[in-house]
Parts: structure tokens; sequence; C-alpha cells
């Protein structure tokens, strides 16, 4: 997917790891300070094969294994961004990004605040993240919210592989550490068109995904389609969904979310993280602070549990939300 | 070293020595650990009364008059610090007196266009390479200004967090190489720090991946109140580079001549191409952990006592005298100067302005986001430009 040369113009029909891997094609050929690196990242080509061909293309000093130490991986991309560089670090599995919190709450997030911008970084970390394919147990997680807890870092999450590619390609090219999460679940179920070259999408913008006047469903990431499903269901019924694609959760679109439930004056948020303190926890304060007064019903969270992601296949879709609790969520700030 | 002298110390602050002093084994690690101390397998070049004991270590006499202005340097703001302290003119801060050999001799092997990563403990191989004593004040006055890191070095922030600095110096390091210069990243901890996992995972990293880094680990004997003999088995901290197939090395940190020797060479294999070196420096934290701590809570004037016979300045100053590198005189010239300097830097570190409110929110991202931006504007309502100049005259 990475050996012709891209034309100037036009789109071409693709999946969402194939966006992301055509994108990261793109930043190591336009600025030779990108470096990818992370476990099975070199030869292999990463385990969902994002990086796959690029170091056979760019080179082994461009994109590279390293030992199996998650704190390391993110240590060494904050002093290769430090010295100057644009590191762009997978780890393998959102779930394995723990053992480096020290140094992302520490330091990735302080320190341009603690230099007074005398250094910046420009990293971005890429996790697949998510659950919905009966991975293992710990594969499944969803620890988006303590990023977004932590200052000075941003977080990205696409829904579709034309948005995958395009908010890369700003990730990478953000001076400022971008937390990047992929949803496992899309990697491979959807192809569209996505367009060819250096495309981007800008950060901090949401995406309006379908419109309508009677209630507003705000996700991101792999519910986005479970939202669609259930809004095509509500449409049947008569009942007119406005779902919102977050896209970016720091800094959040407050703009968008607060015009659409203005309009509407129903909320439902749905993601598939833990409830307790969860990113749709900010975001119904966000609504509730800015648009109480035009709410008709009190928002709904549509969301997974407080209890550890279940590797149980037979009742992993109790856990996380699909169409029909998102659809249930629908019908009951209707009835309110 | 005597086994434990140290006095019962109350609860909850008494160290748990209890049942580690009685568990099988405890006291002959302590004895092997206390005999590794005193033993010759560590580099020297100035035994401790200051006789010349590798006349082939001996750096240029220049070098050495430098080492110790600099020494006197990092001493002087040590004991300044402490006034300082007192007077209520200076924050908290971690002391390093007694250990300026072990910073000085290691920084003064790089040049301005390496990195250091230092501790908090490192003011002394901070300002070694450059960094201006009026920001270094600063930060230990927690001022902004002392967050304003010099455009032309490449010395980073004081790390508070443990052992976190030396994953960064391997990615500085290989940043440096990939860039095709020659330039190397040299990160210091201590015997405390050497129990995180970073410390581990970077000496491992260091090796795979060939990087440019000297890695400094001052061994002080304490991890705040905790020796080192009862923070592992091991002996011969330096040993821990065999792990990770890089070569250790095991230096008096007491002699600035020998740890800059050692360095030196560290540097060099680095530059050329040989990767990375971990290097113990020997050493001992005479001084509490920071201004704030009371180290009679754990342990006695005797663990301390032997050491000042050992005296990083003291040792130098004799061979230079000795040497007739220096007279009287002119250390007394040289001492004028450091003074002189110190108090202009203080001088400077008093004009600093307070910080406004609103600065909290400086340097989050390159553009504020719309969440920074509303913050601001809620933080601005409440404190008029009226607080704000209240606040600064009191905090003045």
């Amino acid at each position: 997917m990475t050996a012709t040369a891209t034309p100037p113009t036009g789109t071409r029909n693709m999946t969402m790891v194939a966006a992301i891997n055509d994108a990261l094609d793109i930043a190591l050929a336009a600025d030779d300070t990108v470096h990818i690196f992370g476990e099975d990242v070199g030869v292999m080509g990463g385990v969902f094969r994002a990086t796959d061909g690029l170091q056979a293309k760019h080179g082994e000093g461009r994109v590279f294994d390293t030992p199996l130490a998650e704190a390391a991986i993110v240590g060494m991309g904050i002093g290769m961004g430090l010295a100057g560089l644009k590191p762009v670090a997978e780890i393998q599995f959102a779930g394995f990004l723990y053992p480096a919190l020290d140094q992302i709450l520490s330091h990735l997030g302080r320190y341009r605040h603690r230099t007074r911008s005398r250094y910046h970084l420009p990293m971005v970390i890429r996790a697949p993240y998510g659950g919905g394919v009966h991975t293992p147990e710990q594969h499944a997680d969803s620890p988006e919210a303590i990023l977004a807890h932590t200052p000075g870092v941003k977080v990205v999450i696409p829904s579709t592989p034309a948005d995958a590619k395009g908010l890369l390609l700003s990730a990478i090219n953000d001076p400022d550490p971008v937390f990047f999460f992929e949803a496992i679940k899309l990697y491979r179920s959807v192809k569209e068109d996505v367009p060819v070259g250096d495309y981007r999408v800008p950060i901090g913008k949401a995406r309006l995904v379908t419109q309508g006047d009677d209630v507003t469903v705000i996700c991101y990431g792999g519910m986005v389609e479970v939202a669609q499903k259930a809004a095509a269901a509500a449409a049947q019924a008569g009942i007119g969904v406005e779902v919102i694609d977050l896209r970016t959760l720091v800094p959040m679109d407050t703009d968008t979310v607060i015009t659409s439930v203005a309009k509407t004056g129903r909320a439902v948020i749905v993601t598939e993280a833990p409830r307790t303190a969860g990113f749709h926890s900010e975001i119904a304060a966000v609504i509730a602070e800015e648009a109480i007064e035009h709410l008709r019903a009190p928002i709904v969270r549509v969301t997974g549990f407080d209890a550890p992601y279940p590797p149980f296949t037979a009742v992993e879709d109790v856990y996380r939300p699909n169409p029909l609790r998102v659809a249930k969520a629908i019908r009951q700030v209707m009835d309110y | 070293m005597t086994p434990d002298t140290r006095p019962a110390a109350p609860q909850p602050h008494a160290p748990a020595t209890e049942s580690q002093d009685t568990a099988p084994g405890y006291a002959a690690a302590q004895a092997a650990y206390d005999a590794a101390q005193d033993s010759g397998d560590m580099v020297q070049c100035l035994a401790p009364d200051g006789t010349v004991v590798r006349e082939d270590l001996l750096p240029e006499p220049a070098t050495r008059l430098e080492l110790y202005r600099q020494m006197r340097r990092a001493r002087h703001f040590d004991e300044r610090g402490w006034v300082l302290y007192r007077q209520g003119r200076l924050g908290v801060f971690p002391p390093f007196g007694g250990m300026e050999a072990s910073q000085v001799g290691t920084a003064a092997a790089l040049t301005k266009d390496d990195w250091l990563f230092p501790t908090y403990r490192d003011t002394g191989a901070a300002l070694t390479l450059g960094l201006p004593i009026a920001r270094t004040l600063a930060y230990w006055r927690t001022s902004p200004h002392g967050w304003h890191m010099p455009a032309d070095l490449k010395v980073l922030p004081f790390y508070i967090p443990i052992a976190t600095q030396y994953p960064q110096a391997v990615g500085a390091a290989l940043a440096e190489r990939r860039q095709g210069t020659r330039n190397v990243a040299m990160a210091f901890i201590g015997d405390g720090g050497s129990s995180e996992g970073d410390f581990h995972e970077a000496l491992n990293f260091a090796g795979a991946l060939n990087a440019p880094c000297v890695f400094i680990l001052q061994n002080n004997g304490w991890a705040i109140s905790v020796p080192t003999r009862a923070q592992t088995r091991a002996t011969d901290l330096s040993r821990r580079a065999d792990g990770y197939g890089i070569p250790g090395v095991r230096v008096d940190g007491n002699d600035a001549l020998a740890t800059y020797h050692v360095t030196r060479e560290a540097v060099e294999r680095a530059r050329s191409g040989g990767g990375p070196t971990l290097i113990e420096t020997v050493t001992y934290r005479v001084k509490p952990h920071t201004v704030a701590d009371d180290p009679s809570r754990y342990r006695s004037e005797a663990d301390t006592a032997g050491w000042d016979a050992k005296d990083p300045v003291t040792r130098l100053r004799t061979h230079l005298l000795n040497a007739g590198l220096m007279t009287e005189a002119s250390e007394a010239d040289l001492l004028a100067e450091i003074a002189t300097e110190f108090e202009a830097a203080l001088a400077e570190a008093d004009s600093y302005p307070e910080p406004t409110p609103a600065e909290i929110l400086d340097h989050v991202f390159a553009e504020p986001t719309p969440q920074l931006q509303k913050q601001r504007a809620e933080i601005l309502a409440e404190h008029t430009a009226q607080d704000s100049a209240q606040n600064s005259k009191e905090q003045a």
C-alpha cells in the first residue's frame, strides 16, 4: 500500500489501518525528523500492521523496534523530542500504556510549561484501544480519560479512515504531545474513500455525523458506528438524532456540542469506558454548565461499567454499549 | 564503617531495620557493603589527604584549577543557600555539599553542545555546565523565572520524579546520533534512584540501541533515610552495568580528578560510537536530604564523621597547594571572585518580579485551547490587576 507514488489529488478506498499507514508514510517522507518506534513496529509492521512496510521503505533508523518497556519507549520519545525530532511511538495496546504513566504525567505534559516553552514535545503516542473484537483480557481498555485529565497533552480518537489519516497527520505536525487512540474494532471493519496526499483534519473540531432536531448523541471512536445504528433505528420511529463525533477530547469542541444540545434539548453520551469519572462525565458537566436551561430531560450516559473490561466473549456485549442500549437511552430522554 | 550505630529513632520515622538487622544474611550483606565502600577497587587519582596516587590520571594544570573553581562555586552556592533558607530568602532545597567532585568532575567532561539531565540534587553539575546562578536561585524560590532555561545550553530542568530522566537521556542521545552529531547525553541518578524501573530500562535501551549516553550514578549512601545497604544486596552498583552488556566504572566520588578522568573516557567512547557507560561515583550525603530534613531521626554523627576527612574540596585544594598550582593568596582572590559573582546573581534573582495569577496557565500548549482561554478569563476576573500588585508586594 505504500509502494506506489500517491497522485496529488483524488481519493483511495481504504480501511482505517491502511489510512493510518498512509499517514505515517507521508509524514516520514515529508519530514526527516519524524521517527517511528515501539514494539514490533519494524520488520513485522506492528501487531495490527499499522506500520507495515515503513521500515523497508524509510530505513531502520527512521522506523525501529525497541526493547519491551513502555516507560522507556515514552521516556526515550520525550528525549528525542527535546533534541529536535518528531517521535511517533506505538504502544501495542492502550491497556499496556500504564508503565509509562510516570513519564506521561510527570513530563510529557509538563515540559513546555516547566521550561517556559524553551522545550516543547511534538510527540505522538499511538495506541489501539477499545473492545468489540473478543481480544484476550487487558487488550480492550479505554483509558482516554486518564490522558484527558493530564494537563499539556491532547487526545484524539478518530472514527473513520479519512479522519484517522487527517487527524494523524495533524497530530504529527502539532507542536505539542498528542495521544492518538485507534479503535481496534474499526481497523478493518470499514472502508471509505480517503483523500490522497498530505490530508489534514484540524484537531479540536467535532464532526456532525447525522443531523436531527430531537436528541443529541455525543460519542467518539468505536462508539460512533454504534450511535449511528441507534440513530438510524430512531429515525424509523420518527425521532431525529444528531450524532456528534467528538474526534478530539482535548481540546474538546464545546461549541458544537452546546449548539446541538441547545437545539435538541436532550443529550445522550456514549463511550465504552468505565462509568465513574469517564470523559462522558466531563461532557455531561459541560452540558450542565452551559446548556442546562435548554435541557428537557436529564442527561444520560451509556457507557461501560465500573468493572474491568470483560474478556468473556459470550457477554462482552453486555459491557460494551451496543445500538440497542443507545436506542433505549434515546427513547428514555424522549419519554421523560 | 562500623555496624549500625544509629540511635533508636522515634516512630513513625524509624527505618525498618529492626527485622532487617536480625534477618539471616543481613549482617553479612551489610559487612560486604561496608567493605566494598572502603576497598581499593575504585578509580582514584588523589588520596583523601591530597597526595597523588595515580600520576597518569592527572589532568592538565589548567583543568585542575578549573575543576577547583567550579567546585568552589558549587560549595559557595550550597553554603549561601543554607543561610538564605534560614533567612527565608530561599525555599526548601536539597543540599549537595560534600558531593562536589561527583557533580563537577563529571559535568566538566561535557561541552555546551552536550545534554545534561540533572536530578534535584545536582545543582553543582548544572552550574558547571553554565546554568546561571540567578536562575537556579529563582528555581529554588519557586519562581517561574527559574524555569527559563537558557537557549545556548542543553541543561534540562532539575528532575523531581526519580529516574525518569534516564530513558529521556537515551532519547536525546539517540536523536543526536540520528542527526549526525558527536554530542552525548549525561544523566544523573542516586543510589536510591537505581532501584527504579526507569533506571534499568534506560540502561538496557541505551545498550540495545547503542545510544551515546553517560550515566552517572551518585552513590551517596542514602535514599532520604534508608541506607544503601538496606536498599539492595548489591555492594558494587557499577556492576549493574553488567546486566545490560555495557561498561560499568566505579570511581572515588570525592576525587574530582578521578571523576573527571573516568567521565572523559566514557564521553569519548560515546562520541566515537562506542555506546553508553555507567559510572558509579562513591560519595556521601554529608548533608540532610533537604534543608528541611532532620537526619538525626535516622542516622548518627558517627555515620558521617569519617567523611569529613574525605572532603572533595579540601582534597583538591591540598593537591593544588602542594603542587604549587595555587597559593593561599590566589585562592583568596578566587573565593572573592566567586562571592562577588554569587551576590550579583542574588541581586538579579531579587529583581525578578513575582508571577501574575494568569501566568499559571502560560506555556501549556503552543496555542491555548478554548478551555484554557476560558479559565484564563476566570482567573483574570477573580484577580484584578490591583490584587496582583498587592500580592507581589506582600511576597516581595
